[in-house]
């Protein structure tokens, strides 16, 4: 699904990867960790598409509309309600048969309570659960997740692992985390970056 | 080709409706222009000639203009959602014309305003001017978008956008004075509509090289 | 590395003697012009200059398409003193063109002559590209928004140049009309000499910052490395 040999991404002259080497097979679930500044962010951009690197090379099998990303921001309009959110990204992405799989995955990750307020009126964690609607929508064939149980408290947590649990196998995960040990279970490699 | 026009409506109404919720751009634009259109008269002093006006609705135009362009962008960049558009399978060129459909629906309703108070304070518009503001107005929205795209990566966005703009917006405001003050608007007129043809198609080819990395 | 920048040296010295040989012809070997003096001397490097800035900015254009085409960061820096070496040359266009209304007319600026007017324009697009590059972080994203500008620059050009022309007919007629001047055989010889002066001299400055740019890169690069 993915593959990198000698990665290297650069931001003029600081350089945050320094020769990458990945290998994602299809149904993988591949956990990167790593301490802060060490380049997770910057990995996860560029296997999503986000961003192009500097040096090496770079495989990404699945084409654009087929990965789903969590990153540091939710990529949400705050001003725009849970069910218009994913209205818009669902029209974008040609999800078929959108308003069922909208609610969904508003039930699944416990908003279906709160699909018409505006994402300005959430809390942190339910940002990130719709945030995880957002990405899991269009029920992508590569999840690249940095940071997912972010903000999420012990309930959105449980959910988030039901989540991954069900689809691990049938989809492939490349994951960032502070605590590998979590996703210990699920991961089928590890990648960690200095 | 339908994918690709559902695109740019879905993203056009996404803006439509946050700036009917938001109620800040539309209302601001509008009282701008009005209290521009103030200032001018007691800024031409008496005897300046009824053809000064003509420029200065321009200059109206243009930064009023400026004005709604500074923030067409906001709402993507709060939640970082330019990057859930990139990534999304559509086309970023439609990103983009999209953004300009919405920035000219707003333009077009505060001139449907402003040209008939313009019209009551001043004098009033010929056919030939209107169309000359309607032919700048494209060529506005589709340079001013992208260019305020621009600006949103930069660290002195809302400095940065007029700087950027204004020279690109000299040639609209020949074009647009001359369609209302010369007695052969035809060239002027053309002259808007080439200017349009150009720099939409550089807009279209090269808004995907302003929003990836 | 240096034996890409082996001929420069060579190249800075024909310069010099080129320009010093413009000077010495314009001033001593050129005929005085009937009707405006001494003071059309200064055409003798106002076109040549006029005419070097419109081939940085193309070849800044040029330069930048080939980024965004290949990505090659080189294009970005060689697109970038293009275009500085074009802003430079473009301010001395301004500055000549200043000089000569003011000899010919007595005023500092006027707004008749559609070239000078033109370089104005111009000359703010570009000082806001500056403004721009300098506003955002060093990086791929740098480059693509300077690269896209700059062709934004190119497309300026021919259409600044009808607006203006379109303004002249009605909005601000002309009220000086300078026709170009007519050439004798030895004030166009003379007037080569000046240009080829002026565009070698272009070249060489073009080398020589590009050198010293990414000299400056590699320094910053090893010392990021070492660090």
């Amino acid at each position: 699904m993915i593959q990198a040999r000698g990665l290297q991404k650069r931001y003029g002259s600081k350089r945050v990867l320094r020769g990458v080497d990945l290998d994602l097979p299809r149904g993988g679930f591949l956990v990167v960790s790593g301490p802060n500044g060490s380049g997770k962010t910057t990995l996860l951009r560029l296997c999503a598409g986000l961003a192009l690197p500097s040096g090496g090379t770079l495989a990404i099998e699945p084409e654009r509309g087929r990965i789903g990303y969590i990153g540091h921001e939710s990529l949400l309009y705050r001003d725009l309600a849970a069910l218009e959110n994913l209205d818009l990204y669902g029209r974008l992405y040609r999800v078929p048969e959108r308003r069922e799989r909208i609610g969904v995955l508003l039930g699944r990750f416990g908003l279906w309570d709160a699909r018409n307020e505006r994402v300005s009126a959430f809390s942190r964690g339910m940002v990130q659960r719709l945030a995880l609607c957002r990405a899991f929508l269009h029920d992508p064939d590569l999840l690249v997740l940095d940071e997912p149980f972010t903000a999420l408290d012990a309930e959105g947590a449980e959910l988030l692992d039901r989540e991954l649990a069900s689809l691990t196998g049938e989809r492939t995960f490349l994951v960032a985390t502070h605590d590998p040990h979590r996703l210990a279970p699920l991961a089928s490699e590890r990648l960690a970056l200095a | 080709m339908t994918g690709y026009l559902a695109d740019i409506a879905t993203l056009a109404r996404k803006d439509l409706r946050l700036e009917l919720r938001a109620r800040d751009t539309l209302p601001a634009m509008l009282l701008f222009v009005l209290s521009t259109f103030v200032v001018f008269h007691f800024a031409l002093p008496q005897g300046s000639g009824e053809t000064a006006a003509q420029g200065l609705l321009w200059v109206a135009l243009v930064f009023t203009a400026l004005l709604g362009l500074t923030r067409s962008w906001a709402p993507e960049r709060e939640g970082g959602v330019f990057d859930g558009l990139v990534l999304a399978p559509c086309d970023r060129s439609a990103i983009w014309l999209g953004k300009a459909a919405a920035v000219l629906v707003f333009l077009v309703a505060i001139e449907v305003v402003a040209l008939p108070a313009f019209a009551l304070f001043f004098e009033p518009l010929d056919g030939a001017a209107v169309a000359g503001v309607a032919l700048a107005n494209l060529g506005i929205c589709a340079v001013g978008t992208l260019l305020a795209a621009m600006a949103a990566a930069s660290r002195t966005r809302e400095l940065i956008l007029p700087l950027l703009f204004l020279p690109l917006a000299i040639p609209l405001v020949v074009g647009g004075v001359g369609s209302a003050i010369s007695p052969e608007p035809g060239r002027y007129l053309l002259f808007l509509a080439l200017y349009d043809a150009v720099f939409a198609i550089i807009c279209w080819a090269s808004f995907e090289y302003v929003v990836t990395e | 590395m240096s034996s890409r920048n082996s001929r420069v040296p060579a190249l800075a010295a024909l310069a010099t003697v080129l320009v010093g040989a413009s000077l010495a012809l314009v001033f001593f070997v050129a005929p005085e012009d009937a009707d405006q003096g001494i003071s059309q001397k200064i055409f003798y490097f106002h076109v040549p200059i006029a005419l070097t800035a419109y081939a940085c900015f193309g070849w800044g254009a040029l330069k930048a398409l080939l980024y965004l085409w290949r990505k090659d960061e080189r294009y970005d820096l060689e697109s970038y003193v293009g275009i500085h070496l074009g802003t430079v040359f473009g301010s001395l266009t301004l500055l000549t063109g200043s000089i000569w209304a003011k000899a010919s007319w007595g005023v500092w600026w006027t707004w008749s002559s559609n070239q000078l007017v033109l370089f104005l324009v111009l000359f703010l697009f570009y000082a806001a590209y500056f403004m721009l590059r300098f506003s955002v972080e060093e990086g791929p994203r740098r480059a693509s928004l300077s690269a896209v500008y700059a062709l934004f620059g190119v497309a300026l050009v021919p259409v600044s140049f009808f607006a203006i022309r379109l303004a002249s007919d009605f909005i601000h007629p002309t009220v000086f009309n300078r026709e170009g001047p007519q050439m004798s055989g030895t004030m166009f010889a003379t007037f080569c000499v000046a240009w080829a002066a002026i565009t070698l001299l272009a070249y060489v400055l073009y080398r020589v910052e590009l050198a010293g740019k990414r000299l400056d890169l590699s320094v910053r690069e090893l010392r990021e490395a070492l660090a």
